[in-house]
């Protein structure tokens, strides 16, 4: 069976000014896997994925994701996405209610819509209880899954985590990571990225970004045997060392 | 549409549940026309002041009976030598003393001059001064009855004051606090509650989000307009009710003013937003950038007509010395738009130019 393109990306570059964050970047992701991306910090991961999210213009390339443009459609490809960061941006203010209602409104949901949505994601999240209180009283780890929810609620078709396991405790990891993977099984792509190298073990395909370039891209089993170590870690720095 | 109600709403979730920002929306304008109207003033009253006469005859006593009659003035005590004039004023309690030369009567029959010398304790130059010009005014008076008496032919100089009779500085204080308290409102809460979208991220998802970032910045700025609408009918409510001032010309012009004014603003708050990255940085840009040009160059407390030149220029590219012009005549001579469609223009010119320039910033930073 034929593997269905869902981010088509093709000589990516983003400049700014002299500097280039960006260089020259191609690859595809296909749709219901799990894509990592991984790079050190300042590797133009961050640039990358601003792109393809549609708030940050390409300098030359082209990139489409969920079949739009991102230059010329970048309305449409908004529709279609999800996002979450890596602060969990959820209004801390507001209570889990109030959030949901906020996020499900300006993505258009209808207010049937947001109801039945707010009933499930609450349920299946076991905050029935506490669903009047608000955000900013919650532990990081129910904040974390709060937000990855609401980057859900308007049924995209891929997901954009940006480092969606900062600062919080492994077993708290472990089910976040659970919850990504019951996403990808309902054919939702998920497009991650991280700097945990065990996160990104649990990918079906990797890319690497060192200096503004993709490195290597391929499932993390294929990548461990091209550079001849046990674990994805040492493939890192591995790359690193190279380009050093 | 239900999006944008959507987002005000939440706006207005955050504003209402956080205590500094509902401080600084209500209790901060109540606080201040309160304290301008009452405490600071340039008026004076019941001033104690000391006599020292030296001829203690007919005509001083005529005139330290004109003083004391006047409410402005109290005789505190007599005092009978020069040295001990430094000494009350060390005391304190003491603002000024009128000094009667000997033989005054005498003086002022055979000489046609008498002397009498107002000495003022200038340590608060603001009140020296006042007190010095009532002095002056009492004395004149007090000729003026005397050249009656004599028939003399006179000339006299009748000065009077228009739209502020009693020259009240709530007259003053309303308008300069009003506009105060709308630039704060409007530039500083917005541009504090914009930055503080981006500080928490969430300003990334919502730029991620299919909302366009115009319907955020509109979304962001519309309870902030409503709020300050509120504001300004309160401080108008207070300053008729409480001190008196007049609103001669139409409140409908007022208020549409003041809108106008509100915008500007609030698009000043926007270009803050933008050129900021955290609140901190929002606020101080807003105090030294926003507040002290309006305290110090609108005209507000400082004559503009007495500063030097390149000040005075410089004051013209301030909103609030329009506003204030405008709402002054508004309120206090009661014109209609005819008369300050200059002013009114010169507003709008700045209100566009902001927002042109806010959104243009707003969309470099987006790249």
């Amino acid at each position: 069976m034929e593997k269905e393109k869902i981010i088509a990306v093709q000589n990516l570059t983003k400049k700014f000014g002299d500097f280039t964050a960006v260089k020259n970047i191609s690859f595809d992701v296909y749709k219901g896997e799990i894509f990592g991306f991984l790079g050190a910090n300042g590797a133009g991961k961050t640039t990358a994925m601003k792109m393809l999210i549609g708030i940050s213009n390409p300098t030359s390339g082209k990139a489409t994701v969920a079949g739009f443009d991102v230059k010329e459609k970048a309305e449409m490809v908004k529709k279609n996405i999800g996002y979450m960061s890596q602060k969990f941006s959820l209004y801390d203010d507001l209570t889990i209610k109030e959030n949901i209602q906020f996020f499900g409104g300006i993505y258009g949901l209808s207010r049937t819509e947001i109801k039945s949505k707010t009933e499930s994601l609450v349920k299946e999240l076991q905050l029935e209880t506490i669903i009047n209180s608000l955000v900013g009283s919650l532990p990081l780890g129910w904040k974390q899954k709060l937000s990855f929810s609401v980057a859900l609620l308007h049924e995209p078709k891929i997901v954009f985590l940006d480092e969606p396991t900062g600062g919080v405790d492994p077993i708290t990891r472990r089910q976040f990571w659970e919850m990504i993977y019951s996403q990808a099984y309902k054919g939702t792509t998920i497009f991650v990225t991280t700097h945990y190298m065990d996160e990104a073990e649990y990918c079906d395909r990797v890319s690497i970004m060192v200096d503004g370039k993709i490195e290597a891209l391929d499932t993390p089993k294929n990548l461990k045997k091209h550079f001849k170590v046990d674990s994805m870690n040492e493939v890192f720095l591995k790359l690193a060392r190279n380009v050093e | 549409m239900k999006r944008f109600i959507g987002f005000i709403r939440k706006e207005f979730y955050h504003i209402f549940r956080d205590k500094r920002s509902l401080f600084i929306l209500f209790g901060m304008p109540i606080a201040q026309i309160l304290l301008f109207g009452f405490a600071i003033t340039n008026e004076i009253n019941n001033v104690d002041i000391a006599i020292l006469d030296h001829s203690n005859d007919v005509e001083t006593q005529k005139i330290i009976n004109k003083i004391k009659s006047s409410p402005y003035f109290k005789i505190e005590n007599q005092i009978h030598n020069e040295k001990d004039i430094e000494a009350e004023f060390k005391k304190g309690k003491i603002k000024a003393v009128l000094i009667f030369e000997p033989n005054f009567s005498k003086n002022l029959v055979t000489k046609k001059v008498a002397t009498l010398q107002t000495v003022t304790d200038a340590t608060e130059p603001n009140v020296a001064s006042t007190i010095a010009n009532y002095t002056t005014a009492l004395i004149q008076n007090y000729q003026l009855q005397k050249k009656q008496y004599n028939n003399q032919i006179k000339v006299q100089v009748q000065s009077r004051m228009f739209y502020n009779p009693e020259l009240k500085s709530v007259f003053n204080f309303v308008p300069g606090v009003m506009t105060i308290i709308l630039m704060l409102v409007s530039a500083m809460m917005t541009s504090i509650s914009i930055t503080r979208e981006k500080e928490l991220g969430t300003m990334e998802i919502l730029l991620v989000s299919p909302i366009k970032p115009f319907q955020v910045i509109i979304g962001k700025v519309f309870p902030y307009i409503f709020l300050s609408i509120i504001n300004a009918i309160i401080i108008l409510i207070l300053g008729f009710f409480v001190f008196g001032m007049p609103i001669n010309g139409s409140l409908f012009l007022l208020l549409f003013e003041s809108i106008l004014f509100i915008i500007s603003a609030l698009s000043l708050g926007i270009l803050i937003s933008t050129i900021s990255d955290s609140q901190q940085t929002a606020m101080m840009l807003s105090l030294m950038g926003l507040m002290l040009p309006v305290i110090l160059l609108s005209g507000f407390i400082f004559p503009i007509k007495s500063m030097p030149i390149p000040m005075q220029l410089i004051s013209n590219i301030i909103p609030a010395k329009w506003f204030i012009i405008i709402i002054k005549a508004i309120m206090l001579k009661g014109v209609s738009i005819q008369y300050i469609w200059k002013e009114t223009l010169i507003l709008i010119g700045m209100t566009v130019f902001f927002i042109t320039l806010s959104i243009k910033k707003y969309k470099i930073r987006l790249e």
